[in-house]
């Protein structure tokens, strides 16, 4: 006798599971052209660059990676060790304000320090007023530089350690600490020889996150003039036009984002085996007092200060004074159209998403899942490197339809998909599609497969097991899922800055502009905006880890 | 001289008292328990003896030291007390030689080595030194978190509910397994439990405690034989307390029978009172005049435990040899067999 999965019957395996692929590698493209130009001949250009600025590119990664790895870690651990185990006074509050910081993008907060720290900034002229400096007078931290754009960076990124290095501290079994206090090892040395030992692959995980994040980054070092990768790619496209070397700089940068990524692997598989226990008592917080208290406290202000509230009043404050020019038919047909394009590309990723997931959990097939992994590689490839990957393809076929027209019927087709809001939302669905699929597998996995078989063994048909468990178990899952997408392709400026249409803009695109016409005050409304929008998951984001560990109040 | 010396401790989180005036002692060497139902305190009186929790009143006395006080709580870290966690709690990032090299770092590498050696073979894990934790079954997990505890050489061993997690079948095997090598050892030890039996095959004297309060520290024949309160009584094996009435200086009348035994100090005639009557006191005997009709039965192999009732309403229990083979609401025939008799007054 023949048995038929008894879970659902009804999709085949032919026509879901090859569609599924199929959707699954079109995702990959754009990494896989990149990919392709590994291997490619080169050109003069390419030849001109390695003799000139390549080195230059590699070097300086390596040095905003190096900053920005110290930056993180110290600010991120620290903060997370104290805001678990230790009691101080608001540190219930510093444990989600700690967060916030993730909402603002880097370049915008490049903007705020700008116009706070720069020679015409508030500090060095109240420095100048006081004591009757003038230009050259004085020595001044000069912000657009290598190292502002470390701080700008570590900023708004030290979140990712944070959180990670919390959910892991408070996941360790209470008793391995202890544990360690009874074998003769004081608070502090357990913590170095115990917790932090055990929490490292969670750090690392949080590290390659933030790392990543740096290599994407293209509106901080392009403002501040840090030549990296990203400027690179984006100088040989619109500069010099030579596609083929934007391609093999793209395809460099991405080989240093798979290590990355093979980091973040490695050290999530090792967190499997750091586990330490299903049991969980109580946190006792150690309670400080005196100046140990105001350490700890000074510690949690300082980077939610100079992460999220002195650049979000910055902000604030320019919105206000320029309001009466900015805030006008355009700034809001301005933010018609990021919602727009944000919603529409948080739809497709969402239901590409789910085909994926379900596809994934129905078939168990060791080929969907692969593909779905290849599918998902876009998180960490930057924006500008997917630009150009969705370009490159995207003009060849253009330009092949164009010509058979005109082969056969004499008529020019020109640009079908280059430089139209299809090419931008498939980069958004290639860049953004693993944070949707990533959320709605973790909402598909507490449907435990016993549930459907209860459903049917109650006498659910496959589809009624869909509409009466699945959905009602999902709505929120793909709420979350909708949220997470919508508002990172709110927040993405370089994919948006090549492959938007002509005349087209969004809430980035413009704060990019007017920044770069040295208007800093005039990019304050749409940067405000994102930063506003952008607070939406942070704030979501810290309700559920809050609640994430049983038996915490 | 005791090794360890409690007294009058008590514990309280903030205005609940957990753990109330107690007091006990222990030479080196013995093995003792903490048994009583969840939530009486017991793990928290452990934790006060390991240092993770502070005294509100009393003092606790490690080899004449007083470790704990209203006043102070010496750390964790320098009592030399080892402890074996409910979960063990092994270290995931090392292996097992460095698990159990753990609290002796200050010893020579060959020193720790020859330790960790040592204490492998005890245990019967040779080989295992470069293993993971998670590479390890449940039971030799739970032998390296002894070993780890071991290796110091502690003055006193701490074991919170360390079966626990075990197989039940597997759980009296390896009590009886870690008894043997803390004797081998000669290590003073505790016992945290829930489980009877746990403690009846590992320790040498239990302290039942309920509610904070510490009933009845004895060893395991005498809480069964002669337990002093009704609580123990009924927490300590099987059986159930029938009404009495004492109508001489030691004889007194139940609704199953005379029975003749020492009344309770300050008990007259007339005072009612409580006896103890186990399974095995009641024998099945078809001869017998004296009938209870069965209310229900479990078969557990060997025996049957009826559950029997009298005219009066009175339960009691009787374990009777399974061949009698015997349905619900038949009468069946007992006599009555109790050597030393169980009483107490109902005040």
């Amino acid at each position: 006798m023949i048995i038929k999965s008894p879970r659902f019957t009804l999709p085949s395996f032919n026509r879901w599971g090859v569609l599924a692929i199929v959707i699954a590698l079109l995702m990959a493209l754009p990494v896989l052209v990149i990919g392709s130009f590994v291997f490619q001949a080169t050109n003069d250009n390419w030849q001109h660059l390695l003799d000139t600025l390549l080195a230059e590119y590699i070097s300086n990664s390596f040095i905003l990676m190096l900053g920005v790895s110290v930056g993180v870690l110290s600010m991120g651990i620290i903060t997370a060790w104290l805001t678990s185990m230790c009691d101080f006074p608001l540190r219930r509050l510093f444990s989600w304000t700690l967060l916030l910081p993730l909402a603002i993008p880097a370049y915008i907060i490049a903007y705020t320090y700008t116009g706070l720290f720069d020679f015409a900034g508030p500090i060095q002229s109240a420095l100048r007023d006081a004591f009757g400096w003038r230009y050259g007078d004085y020595w001044f931290p000069e912000i657009r530089s290598m190292s502002g754009a470390i701080v700008m960076l570590s900023l708004v990124l030290y979140p990712y350690v944070y959180m990670m290095a919390r959910a892991a501290f408070l996941e360790q079994s209470l008793c391995v600490l202890e544990v360690s206090r009874t074998l003769g090892n004081s608070p502090l040395n357990s913590f170095f020889r115990v917790a932090l030992p055990l929490a490292r692959p969670a750090i690392v995980t949080g590290l390659s996150l933030a790392l990543m994040e740096t290599l994407a980054d293209f509106g901080t070092v392009q403002y501040f003039g840090v030549n990296t990768f990203t400027t690179g790619i984006f100088r040989t496209w619109f500069g010099m036009g030579d596609s083929g070397t934007a391609a093999q700089l793209s395809a460099m940068l991405l080989s240093f984002v798979f290590a990355l990524i093979l980091l973040e692997r490695w050290s999530r598989s090792r967190a499997k085996f750091h586990h330490t226990s299903n049991k969980y008592s109580l946190i006792k917080r150690f309670k400080l007092h005196g100046w140990r208290a105001g350490l700890a406290f000074t510690a949690c202000l300082l980077p939610v200060l100079f992460g999220f509230i002195l650049p979000a009043s910055q902000l604030l404050v320019w919105t206000f004074t320029t309001a009466e020019d900015n805030i006008d038919r355009s700034f809001f047909m301005l933010i018609g159209n990021s919602l727009f394009l944000a919603a529409i590309a948080a739809l497709v990723a969402v239901i590409i998403a789910l085909m994926l997931s379900y596809s994934k959990r129905l078939f168990k097939s060791p080929l969907i899942d692969a593909s779905v992994r290849v599918a998902s590689l876009g998180y960490a490839v930057p924006g500008t490197v997917i630009a150009v990957g969705v370009l490159m393809p995207f003009a060849w076929l253009d330009n092949s339809v164009d010509s058979w027209m005109r082969e056969q019927f004499g008529l020019s087709t020109g640009l079908l998909l280059s430089g139209t809001l299809v090419a931008l939302i498939f980069a958004y669905t290639v860049r953004f599609l693993s944070v949707s699929i990533q959320a709605i597998d973790a909402g598909l996995a507490k449907i435990k497969p016993s549930m459907d078989d209860a459903g049917r063994s109650l006498g659910l048909s496959p589809f009624k097991v869909l509409r009466q468990i699945h959905f009602p178990l999902m709505k929120g899952t793909v709420l979350t899922a909708l949220l997470l997408v919508f508002v990172d392709v709110l927040k993405e400026l370089p994919a948006t800055l090549i492959l938007r249409p002509f005349n087209f803009n969004t809430l980035a695109v413009r704060a990019y502009e007017m920044a770069a016409d040295e208007r800093l005050a005039d990019a304050g409304a749409p940067a405000l905006m994102i930063v506003l929008v952008g607070l939406i998951p942070i704030i979501l984001l810290s309700k559920a880890i809050s609640q994430s560990r049983a038996g915490q109040s | 001289m005791p090794l360890l010396k409690l007294q009058q401790i008590a514990i309280a989180y903030g205005n609940h008292t957990v753990v109330d005036d107690f007091s006990m002692t222990l030479k080196k060497g013995d093995i003792a328990s903490l048994l009583g139902p969840s939530g009486c305190g017991k793990t928290t009186l452990l934790r006060s003896i390991a240092g993770f929790e502070a005294l509100k009143q009393g003092t606790i006395q490690l080899n004449n030291d007083t470790i704990s006080s209203q006043e102070k709580t010496l750390a964790p870290e320098k009592r030399n007390i080892g402890m074996v966690f409910q979960d063990f709690a092994l270290f995931p990032h090392l292996n097992i030689k460095d698990n159990i090299g753990f609290g002796i770092r200050h010893l020579s590498r060959e020193q720790r080595k020859q330790r960790t050696e040592e204490l492998l073979a005890l245990i019967g894990l040779e080989n295992f030194e470069t293993r993971y934790p998670h590479e390890l079954s449940g039971g030799q997990q739970q032998r390296i978190a002894l070993a780890r505890a071991l290796a110091p050489k502690p003055n006193l061993l701490l074991l919170d509910e360390p079966f626990s997690s075990m197989d039940v079948e597997l759980r009296e095997e390896l009590a009886r397994e870690v008894r043997k090598i803390l004797k081998h050892e000669n290590i003073t030890a505790i016992l945290v439990t829930h489980d009877q039996q746990e403690a009846f095959a590992m320790a040498d004297h239990i302290a039942v405690i309920k509610a904070g309060k510490l009933q009845q520290w004895d060893s395991a024949y005498r809480l069964y034989h002669q337990p002093n309160s009704p609580f123990v009584a009924d927490f300590i094996g099987q059986g159930v307390l029938i009404d009495g009435l004492v109508v001489d200086e030691n004889r007194i009348e139940t609704s199953l029978a005379p029975l003749e035994g020492k009344v309770p100090n300050g008990c007259k005639i007339g005072c009612k009172v409580k006896i103890l009557v186990r399974p095995d006191d009641i024998l099945h005997n078809d001869d017998s005049p004296r009938k209870a009709k069965i209310i229900a039965r479990n078969f557990q192999g060997a025996n049957y435990l009826y559950t029997l009732e009298l005219e009066d309403g009175t339960k009691l229990l009787s374990l009777v040899h399974s061949h009698h083979h015997h349905g619900i609401g038949e009468q069946l025939g007992i006599t009555l067999e109790i050597d030393h008799l169980v009483v107490f007054s109902q005040s």
